[in-house]
């Protein structure tokens, strides 16, 4: 897929909880195209301290509206700054990059989206992809309280979501592999999330015989393959996160 | 220009930059074998700069005369490779493999890699295994050949006339300084190997006195790199003595930025009156 360079106005910035924001982005001209599971490289014009864009994947791109979004959680001095942009704003974006979730080719199969915290955000976009395809699917979400839980009444105006939280403010208390949802039969595994609930699905996925792909998010600076700096040790050596993923197939992965 | 493991094959960047608007670009570190590099985490991001380790991860270079040179040589512009090795007899055979090809019409010598054979010291840090290094790449290797100098040196110039001595066609310089990064709440370096070289803005001024103090010290041409990010980046290199610049870590920042800076540099010739970018050579005024 052809990459872009495209300076983005910045559409609304909505504070989700005390860490989480979600950045709505528009263009004049039609935005360009991706798919879910893609990401972008935001240009962050902040302290010395940030030099390299923050690479972030899209939660949902939709082309009638033209309208890119995208969960933001601060970790540090890029995140907070684009947490902290303003309607009208510009930022300078680099996508589509790396490459999606693999979709559905046949019919009638039911997968399974498993998501953990702000790990959550591709799989918006991926739910809608698949509804939109009329693919039966249902989404688990686990985070630490319900705080933690984001865009819930979008999840669940794409169908059946159901939740986990280690302190038991919503849903089943404990871990998504531990989830009653998990002993109904799926065909497919997408997960994105902290990388010991992505090991942890993986199992169980395994375990189960269910394919499985997850969305690693190792550190990166080009996003583009060059660098080689974001690389994950696969059956087949090195492979780049950014052009060889971010999406896996757990059969590649020495989980 | 674009310096080497920092552009990828090129192509990577075809979305961005007409690449053939360049001067050139240096194909990653190739080595005789294919090479894994280090385990992940490989880089660290610090004030305006970063750090890698990344290895010197390829495919070797017989993946690349066969795969990815086909892509390339049709390019209306320098493609060059970047040679690195472990021991000479590798270096060596590296390069006799890159000088059969035709339209590479010149090789940077990495030198900044640790001989494995002589307890991993790095070729380039002492002037007389550089020299010898180079020597007996130049015995193989009958096109351009540039030597790309370590700025983890006491003095650089000693280094780059020992290789003008041992043949070299041109210096390039600098590579990536020694650095490290800590987390200190983990209390954990940053990086698998702990230390890695360090890149970006923040080593422009350093960079700069060397091309400036080698440009001094060598009659053969100087390829100025190290934190170039502007065109008036650039132009400084120049002023300071180099002939030719390499632009690295700043394709990470914008992949589109070695165009800009071709069209800054033309740009510039004409608001000073100039008809060459060689009237700026070394034309500092002190």
């Amino acid at each position: 897929m052809k990459k872009y360079l495209v300076d983005l106005t910045v559409k609304s910035v909505v504070r989700l909880n005390e860490t989480c924001v979600l950045l709505s982005m528009t263009d004049d001209k039609p935005l360009p195209d991706s798919r879910p599971g893609q990401f972008a490289e935001l240009r962050v014009d902040a302290t010395p301290n940030v030099m390299l864009r923050r690479p972030i994947s899209i939660h949902s791109f939709d082309k009638d509206a033209n309208i890119i979004e995208f969960l933001v959680q601060v970790v540090g001095d890029g995140t907070r700054w684009l947490a902290s942009l303003k309607e009208g704003d510009k930022i300078n974006v680099l996508l589509p990059l790396g490459n999606g979730f693999t979709l559905p080719g046949e019919a009638g199969k039911r997968m399974l989206l498993v998501g953990g915290g702000v790990g959550s955000a591709p799989l918006y976009g991926l739910a809608r992809e698949l509804k939109q395809r009329n693919v039966d699917f249902a989404i688990l979400i686990g985070a630490r309280s319900a705080k933690d839980l984001y865009r819930r009444s979008e999840f669940e105006a794409l169908g059946r979501v159901e939740y986990t939280t280690e302190d038991g403010s919503l849903g089943q208390k404990g871990y998504v592999t531990n989830h009653s949802l998990l002993s109904e039969k799926f065909d497919y595994i997408y997960t994105c999330g902290p990388k010991p609930m992505m090991m942890a699905v993986a199992r169980y996925a395994r375990e189960n015989s269910i394919p499985c792909e997850a969305s690693l998010e190792n550190k990166m600076a080009c996003g583009l393959g060059a660098c080689l700096c974001c690389v994950e040790n696969t059956t087949e050596g090195h492979k780049c996160v950014c052009t060889d993923g971010p999406v896996f197939s757990i059969d590649e992965l020495k989980w | 220009m674009t310096a080497s493991g920092t552009f990828g094959y090129g192509l990577e960047f075809a979305d961005f930059v007409d690449l053939n608007k360049l001067g050139g670009f240096i194909v990653k570190g190739t080595t005789l074998n294919a090479r894994e590099g280090n385990p992940y985490p490989r880089s660290a991001e610090t004030p305006m700069g970063m750090l890698n380790a990344v290895g010197l991860q390829n495919k070797g270079v017989d993946y690349f005369a066969q795969n990815i040179y086909p892509l390339l040589k049709d390019m209306d512009t320098n493609v060059l490779v970047n040679v690195s090795g472990a021991c000479i007899e590798d270096y060596v055979a590296c390069a006799e493999k890159v000088a059969a090809l035709d339209k590479i019409p010149a090789i940077e010598l990495n030198i900044s890699c640790p001989n494995v054979k002589q307890g991993g010291m790095a070729f380039g840090v002492q002037p007389a295994s550089a020299a010898e290094v180079v020597s007996a790449v130049r015995k193989v290797y009958p096109k351009t050949l540039i030597v790309k100098l370590s700025p983890n040196v006491t003095d650089i110039t000693e280094i780059a006339r020992a290789v003008e001595g041992a043949g070299a066609d041109s210096v390039s310089l600098i590579n990536t300084l020694l650095g490290m990064a800590i987390d200190a709440e983990r209390r954990r370096p940053l990086l698998s190997t702990i230390t890695g070289g360090m890149s970006g803005p923040a080593v422009k001024p350093i960079a700069l006195r060397m091309v400036w103090q080698v440009s001094k010290a060598v009659k053969i041409p100087v390829v100025g790199i190290g934190g170039i990010t502007t065109g008036s980046d650039a132009i400084e290199f120049l002023l300071a003595g180099a002939s030719a610049i390499e632009v690295g870590t700043a394709n990470f920042m914008n992949p589109a930025v070695t165009g800009e800076i071709v069209d800054y540099i033309q740009d510039y010739l004409v608001r000073h009156n100039m008809s060459s970018v060689h009237e700026l050579i070394g034309a500092l005024q002190v």
